[in-house]
This record gives structure tokens, C-alpha cells and sequence, in this order.
């Protein structure tokens, strides 16, 4: 049971996903997408549990050996990444029953929890698998259903925005896929293991920069990375709030597991940040969407919109710690694409629980809400703190590691860049706030009920997560604070 | 590099054309089934980057026989066979979407269906 652990990460979702399109009856449709992603969630933590003192898994699909056939590898990074994945997958399906049901026509509910699991089998495919065409499958499974994703949402601007992602998804996946096949002509392996070990005969050849390139860029498109981040805020904010929480919390986070994999494992990080001007960029576009993206999202009269243009600043934060590429600016960037994904699956709940009840996601029809939806509007801004990195929230956790990190690195300036950053995220959940509390009710809000339990308690359960990691951070930082070493070939 | 390289190359020659061509039309057009045709011809490039690369000349097919010493190899083929598959779920589901909105919005030009919605 335990040799099989690798494959049934990625089957037992893949097969609850065709079960749910079998049946396509909508209660019973969320009751098997529950038990397969709590039964997926059970699985990484057992995986992590597996590698934590620093052993690697590796599974030969078919007994192939990993030379011609595929292989899977978990290690410490990927192991993250699918607890990130499966857990906040598994939370949020459990909640989603009535906002899903409220949003999405009768007969179509069941395909949106076929599309759910699909999601979540590839993005745990692309942290498990260790070959890179299987990455590129992946990446497709996850990014095709996540166009349908969208595209259930009830404006028809959904639509659109799903059409816009799919074209850019489309672009930025066909150039991955480009990169992954230089590689392959250089080194004749698509083993990413194999591929680490052959590439340094051949590191200088155009061949390899051209690969590096490509597929840096063909990522970055996946990860919204500043300016290839347009296809991101009419995605979230037109998408059934269900599907906003997690391809908010998860998807973007994959795509910079899988960045790091490159930058760090594949290539040579002494070749990509010594020897190319990777960092630089990397901090210049960082910068941007740290201050950039920001300062969009304190103008924006839409609350989800408001939240998409965050998490392009919030990921500014992400790469701004693989650039520094030491073991702390590295692992400060792990431990925020953990962070981020928590604080965000929080305020997209809270968010979801708001629109169920009052229908309204401009800031202006939500004058009050603080008052009516007390436990819910409480959610949010103890994840707004930890958006804006408050002591004793995890986001106060990534930040002291990328200040520490540039300060370590010589670029105090650094550091106060990213403290003044801070601010703009203190003006624009400021707003909601000053809009949710200090103002009365009126129209759909002076109605308005508290959410139901089971959507509070999973607002809660995030927000409390929020919290708890923020001040015992062993479970995160220590963690990532490993895997960053590991990648780095140090020692913590 | 002289002009009998050059000419030798034709394949990678006409790999580079099709993916600056298809991609250009992404850009360029604004009817959003032309967009999706650009994206296949994109697409289609990176079919024919892998099997120029698995053709060995003068080798056969990779089945076992006699007198079969050198032979192409059969991985990018397999490769390039999901890559299809995925190039056709893509299309299809844009194709979908483009439907769907053709409904909503009664045309699929970009620029008439931004001056119907307000950007906010």
C-alpha cells in the first residue's frame, strides 16, 4: 500500500472525477468530490510524513525504469506542495455545496465537480511526476478544466475571461512544452533527474539557453508573473466564487513549484543566477508586482477583482525570494506560496460566504456587511492582516524571511521595499474594511443572514490557520527552511 | 553557414515559420476563431520540432526486422501523439467557448465585445 502511495495521489482524484461525471446527480456528485479530495488530502500528508527527515520516494510507473519510462518523485518541495494542494482542495469542496448550488444551473453542477477534481489531479500531477512532457500532460489537465472552471461562472464577461485565460494558458504552456523539447535533443532524456545530471556537458549551448528561456517564460504566463499576469484578474473575479477560492489558492502556486523546479534542480542555479541575469529581472518584475499590482487593486470597485490584483502583487513576493536564491530568500519564497495560498483560500471564503447571502461583489453594495455577517466579515480581515503581514499572521512569517534574506544579500533597500509594499496591501483591505464596518446597512445587506455554519467554519479553519502558522512556524518555515536547503545542496 | 546548410535545414525552417506565423495571428487578429486557428498553427510548430529530431536519415521505421540496423526514434512520435490529443482538447474547447459567446454577446470580434462591457 505504501509503495502504491505515489500513483493513487494522483488516481484516486482522477477516478473520483469520472465517477461524479458517471453519476452526475449534484448531492451525490459532491459527496463523492468530498471523500476523494479528504482521501487525496490523506495521502500527502502520508507522503510528507515519508519524506520529511529528508528521504525521496521515487516510483517507476510500470516498472519501467525511469531512463525510458515515467517516473514519480516525491521529495520535500513537491511534497509541500501537494499538502498545499490537497488540503485547501479538500476544504473548500467541503464547503462549497450551497455557494456552488446558488451560482450554477441545477443540471450542471455535477460537470462543475468533475471539472473540480480534474483541476486538482492535475496539479497534483505537475508536484508529483518527475518527467518533464508528463508535467506538460499535466498542466493541460489542470489548465483545460480550469477554462471550464471559469466559464461556469454566471456573467458573461466568464466567458470571456475564460477564453482570454485559455489563450495565454495556451501560449505559455506551448512554449513550456517548446523548452522541454530542446532539452530533450540536448540531453536525450525527459527524466528531469537525468536531465539535472546530462545537462552539464551542455550548459553554455544556445540550445539550452533557448530551452531556459522558453520555459521560464511559459511558467511565468502560468503564474501570472508580472506583466504576464492579464489573463489573471477577469479569470478570478468572473469565476463561480467556489472556483475563485481555489484556482486562487492552488493553481499559481503549482506554476511556481514548478518554476523553482527548473530554476533549482534542472538547470544549475549557479549557471542561472551566476552566469545569466536572472536575478536581476526577476527582482525588476517582482518589484512591479509588488508595487504595481497593488496599487491597481487599492482603485478597484469590485471586492474579487480588488483580490486577484493582490495575488499579483502577493506572487511579486513569491519570485522576489526565488531571485535572491540563497537558502533563506528561497525558502522565504516557499514558505509565502504556502502562506499565500492559505490567506487567500480565507478571503475568497469569506468573499464566497458574502456573495451567497447578499448576491453583491462591488464595494459599494457592501456597506455594512461587517455588521450582518459579524463571523464571516472577521474571516476576512484576519486574512486582510495577514495580506498586509501583521506580527503574529503567517504573512509577517514570509516577510521577515525575504527582509532577512535581502538583507543578508547586501540590498537593504530590499528589505524596505518590501515593508513599504506592505502598505499599499494596509490601503486596500483598509477600504473593504472602512466600507464593511464603519458604514450602515442598506438594501440586500440590511437583509443579509450570517453565512451557514459549514461555510463559517471554513472560513474559520483557513483564518485560523492563518494565525496559527504565523506564530508557530515550525510546520511551514521549518519545513520549507529543508526543502530550500535540499534544492541549494546546503545544510539548514 | 552556406546556402547547402541552409537549404539542408528546411524542416527547421519551416518549424520557425509556422510558430512566428501562428503566433503572430494570436496577436494580430481580432476575430477570436482566427485567434484559435493562429494557436493551432502555434501548435503545430512544436509537432514538427519533436519529429525532426527522432528522424535519423536513412533509418527505417522502428520495428523489428531483418536488415533493419538504424531506425528513427519512436519516443517523440508517442510524444507528439498526446501533444495532439492536447492541441485538439484545447481547440475544442475554445471552439466551445467561442460559441458560448457568439450567444451571449451575438458576434466573436474582440473590439465589439469590449465596447458592450465596460471594463469594470
Amino acid at each position: 500500500m505504501e509503495d502504491q502511495l505515489p500513483i493513487l495521489q494522483v488516481v484516486v482524484p482522477l477516478l473520483g472525477a469520472l465517477l461524479v461525471a458517471l453519476f452526475r446527480e449534484r448531492t451525490l456528485a459532491w459527496g463523492i468530490a468530498v471523500v476523494v479530495s479528504w482521501l487525496a488530502a490523506a495521502i500527502s500528508a502520508w507522503l510528507l510524513a515519508l519524506v520529511v527527515d529528508g528521504n525521496t520516494i521515487s516510483y517507476e510507473l510500470g516498472g519501467w525504469p525511469r531512463e525510458i519510462g515515467i517516473e514519480y518523485r516525491v521529495d520535500l518541495l513537491a511534497a509541500i506542495f501537494l499538502v498545499l494542494v490537497s488540503w485547501i482542495g479538500a476544504v473548500i469542496v467541503t464547503i462549497a455545496r450551497q455557494s456552488v448550488a446558488s451560482e450554477i444551473d441545477r443540471d450542471r453542477q455535477a460537470w462543475f465537480y468533475t471539472m473540480y477534481l480534474l483541476c486538482v489531479t492535475g496539479l497534483l500531477g505537475i508536484a508529483i511526476t518527475g518527467d518533464a512532457f508528463n508535467a506538460f500532460v499535466f498542466l493541460e489537465v489542470s489548465s483545460l478544466s480550469s477554462y471550464a472552471l471559469i466559464a461556469f461562472g454566471k456573467d458573461r464577461r466568464a466567458l470571456l475571461s475564460a477564453y482570454q485565460y485559455l489563450i495565454m494558458g495556451t501560449i505559455g504552456a506551448t512554449m513550456y512544452v517548446i523548452g522541454v523539447g530542446l532539452l530533450y535533443m540536448q540531453t536525450g532524456t525527459l527524466n528531469l533527474g537525468l536531465i539535472a545530471e546530462r545537462i552539464g556537458d551542455v550548459e553554455s549551448t544556445r540550445s539550452i539557453l533557448a530551452a531556459l528561456a522558453f520555459i521560464v517564460v511559459g511558467i511565468s504566463l502560468k503564474l501570472a508573473l508580472f506583466p504576464l499576469h492579464l489573463w489573471l484578474p477577469n479569470a478570478y473575479a468572473y469565476a463561480p466564487s467556489v472556483a475563485t477560492i481555489f484556482l486562487a489558492a492552488t493553481a499559481t502556486k503549482v506554476a511556481v513549484y514548478l518554476l523553482i523546479r527548473y530554476l533549482f534542480s534542472v538547470f544549475d542555479e549557479g549557471f542561472v543566477f551566476g552566469d545569466l541575469p536572472v536575478t536581476e529581472t526577476l527582482i525588476a518584475l517582482s518589484l512591479a508586482a509588488m508595487f504595481g499590482a497593488s496599487a491597481v487593486a487599492v482603485f478597484q470597485t469590485n471586492i474579487k477583482r480588488m483580490l486577484a490584483y493582490s495575488s499579483v502583487g502577493q506572487i511579486g513576493y513569491i519570485t522576489l525570494g526565488i531571485a535572491i536564491a540563497t537558502t533563506t530568500g528561497l525558502t522565504g519564497g516557499i514558505v509565502h506560496a504556502i502562506n499565500h495560498g492559505l490567506i487567500k483560500a480565507a478571503a475568497f471564503t469569506a468573499v464566497a460566504a458574502i456573495v451567497l447571502r447578499t448576491g453583491a461583489v462591488k464595494l459599494t453594495d457592501l456597506e455594512g456587511i461587517g455588521r450582518k455577517m459579524p463571523l464571516t466579515m472577521t474571516a476576512f480581515v484576519i486574512a486582510g492582516l495577514g495580506l498586509i503581514g501583521v506580527p503574529g499572521t503567517v504573512g509577517f512569517v514570509s516577510k521577515w524571511y525575504l527582509i532577512d534574506a535581502s538583507v543578508e544579500a547586501g540590498w537593504w533597500w530590499l528589505g524596505f521595499l518590501v515593508v513599504a509594499s506592505s502598505l499599499l496591501a494596509l490601503l486596500y483591505v483598509g477600504r473593504v474594511v472602512e466600507v464593511a464596518y464603519f458604514r450602515a446597512p442598506k438594501g440586500e445587506v440590511a437583509a443579509a443572514e450570517e453565512a451557514p455554519p459549514l461555510m463559517i467554519a471554513g472560513a474559520w479553519a483557513l483564518a485560523a490557520a492563518v494565525i496559527y502558522l504565523g506564530i508557530d512556524t515550525d510546520l511551514t518555515a521549518g519545513i520549507a527552511a529543508d526543502a530550500a536547503a535540499e534544492l541549494l545542496g546546503t545544510t539548514p | 553557414m552556406n546556402w547547402q546548410e541552409i537549404v539542408e535545414h528546411y524542416n527547421q525552417w519551416i518549424t520557425i515559420f509556422l510558430m512566428v506565423g501562428g503566433l503572430y495571428i494570436v496577436i494580430a487578429r481580432g476575430n477570436m476563431i482566427k485567434k484559435l486557428v493562429g494557436l493551432a498553427i502555434f501548435q503545430s510548430s512544436v509537432f514538427l520540432l519533436y519529429l525532426s529530431a527522432g528522424k535519423i536519415l536513412g533509418g527505417s521505421p522502428p520495428v523489428v526486422a531483418e536488415n533493419v540496423e538504424t531506425y528513427s526514434n519512436p519516443l517523440p512520435h508517442v510524444l507528439i501523439l498526446t501533444a495532439i490529443v492536447v492541441g485538439v482538447g484545447t481547440l475544442a474547447m475554445g471552439l466551445a467557448l467561442v460559441i458560448r459567446i457568439n450567444e451571449a454577446y451575438g458576434t466573436v470580434e474582440e473590439a465589439e465585445i469590449f465596447s458592450q462591457d465596460d471594463p469594470h
